[in-house]
């Protein structure tokens, strides 16, 4: 399983990538792992806000419906419009052709509070 | 996991990396590599199950068939030696205990196959019947005494062919022979849950690991993958079949579940008939439907149906066909709500998603 060192991690198995000013967030290759084939997912609009730790989105696989949580909170300003009609992808290639959606945050630093790629690998082990 | 049971294939479906679920009281694989690739394995190639968990009883003795007659709703005078029938077992009220396959091996010597988790039930209730109509036969639990593999696909035929001395040309769907399968001898029945060609293989629990093995070694190539609950879930769907505790359960009617077919209520009396003739004359007040989503959604279960914004049932499966890529969902609803062209919607997380009632199956 891979858990790239560019980016953060959450407890709930979400990735975010911080780039200039703006924010990407997906899901982990161990969430995607435990999930099995994603069929299905329902996400935000441009101009949604997201609030931390609600969700803002739902992924489905065969057997089940996860929420998908916002690490922090902003406004949405690009949504993945490929994977409505790819959702395998969140399964292939879950740190890039599988990433959800861009936000502009309100506060940069509450990524400063996230788990790094060794600690997030430690948290999952220990689940 | 207390108490939960084991097959003897535990050990080869962890070492295949499956991932394992608790399923009526057994620790099952529910995956091995992916539902979706497993699924479409079994429909253009072929799979092999671990169906141990499903239960075997006996019914043996001159009054065997009489009795077999009472407990079941189909009809078994129909049946030839080495036939086997889909029926059910029902409550006084016409609800369902189990449904059921049944095997006759001869007019004095017949086999049940129950669903794992109804195998207690199912043995407690028969003996309650058999303690109301008593006679010359006995009811015995051999759930211990068999595993069973299920080997399902076009290639399935091919595959096992090769493998069993069983003239599989003239073995027809629902018939059965006891044969040799890699040298060990087993029962062969021309049955599944799939919707595909294939068999389903009743063999001494100490043969199913040189089982498992031969058969994946001679089915390898030919495109043979271990198949788990998940795809099993999915290809039954696909096709309609009933799974209990979803289509069916002891508060639903065959009548409303599709099982008009098995009910045989023009045969001598059986438990549950009653009931059932006086629910066919009023008016069945449910059945159970297609729905095929035609917008981006999956339908689960429990998710409330709706028509013409009226409440009118509840899906009991849904998923999103991996054949067709829709969802698709299996939907108990008012019997006056499926009359004319009802348009119906299927509510997911507050949502209204349109569905259409299609003919069954839906692949």
């Amino acid at each position: 399983m891979d858990f790239p060192e560019e980016l953060k991690y959450t407890e709930e198995h979400e990735w975010v990538l911080l780039e200039g000013d703006l924010v990407s967030i997906g899901i982990s290759d161990f969430a995607q792992d435990q999930l099995g084939d994603v069929v299905f997912v329902e996400l935000p609009e441009a101009g949604d806000r997201v609030e931390i730790g609600k969700p803002f989105g739902v992924v489905e696989s065969v057997k089940a419906v996860s929420d998908i949580y916002a690490p922090l909170a902003g406004e949405v300003v690009e949504v993945n419009a490929d994977l409505p009609d790819a959702p395998e992808s969140i399964n292939t290639s879950p740190y890039e052709d599988g990433w959800m959606i861009r936000i502009k945050p309100d506060d940069p630093a509450v990524l400063d509070g996230l788990m790094n790629a060794a600690a997030y690998q430690a948290f999952i082990e220990e689940e | 996991m207390a108490n939960v049971k084991k097959t003897g294939l535990n050990q080869v479906h962890r070492d295949l990396g499956a991932r394992m679920v608790e399923f009526g009281g057994w620790d099952m694989p529910v995956q091995y590599t992916g539902v979706i690739a497993e699924h479409l394995a079994v429909r253009s190639a072929a799979g092999l199950f671990d169906v141990s968990h499903m239960g075997e009883f006996e019914v043996t003795g001159p009054d065997a068939m009489a009795f077999l007659q009472f407990a079941t709703i189909n009809d078994l005078s129909t049946l030839v030696d080495g036939q086997v029938q889909y029926s059910a077992l029902c409550y006084a009220d016409g609800g369902i205990v189990d449904d059921i396959t049944l095997y006759r091996f001869g007019a004095e010597k017949y086999m049940l196959c129950v669903n794992a988790a109804n195998i207690d039930k199912d043995f407690a209730w028969l003996q309650e019947l058999a303690a109301q109509r008593k006679g010359d036969y006995q009811l015995v639990n051999r759930s211990a005494e068999f595993a069973q593999l299920a080997l399902q696909g076009p290639k399935a035929a091919a595959i096992l062919g090769a493998l069993t001395s069983a003239d599989l040309l003239s073995l027809k769907t629902y018939y059965f022979c006891e044969s040799d399968v890699a040298g060990m001898s087993m029962i062969v029945s021309r049955t599944g849950y799939t919707g595909e060609d294939g068999f389903e293989l009743y063999c001494a629990p100490d043969d199913v690991e040189p089982l498992w093995q031969a058969l994946l070694e001679q089915g390898t190539p030919q495109g043979l993958v271990p198949v788990g609950l998940g795809a099993r879930d999915t290809l039954r769907l696909e096709k309609a079949y009933a799974l209990y505790g979803h289509e069916l359960s002891a508060e639903v009617l065959p009548l409303e579940a599709r099982l008009g077919w098995i009910t045989k209520l023009g045969k001598s009396d059986f438990c549950g008939r009653e009931a059932l003739l006086k629910a066919k004359s009023g008016g069945v007040r449910r059945q159970l439907i297609g729905l095929r989503l035609t917008q981006p959604g999956v339908p689960r279960e429990q998710y409330i149906v709706r028509a013409a914004g009226r409440d009118v049932g509840q899906v009991t499966s849904g998923t999103m066909s991996p054949s067709s890529r829709q969802g698709i969902a299996l939907a108990l609803v008012e019997t006056a709500a499926v009359a004319g062209d009802a348009e119906f919607t299927i509510v997911i997380r507050g949502r209204e998603v349109s569905a259409e009632k299609v003919k069954l199956p839906f692949v």
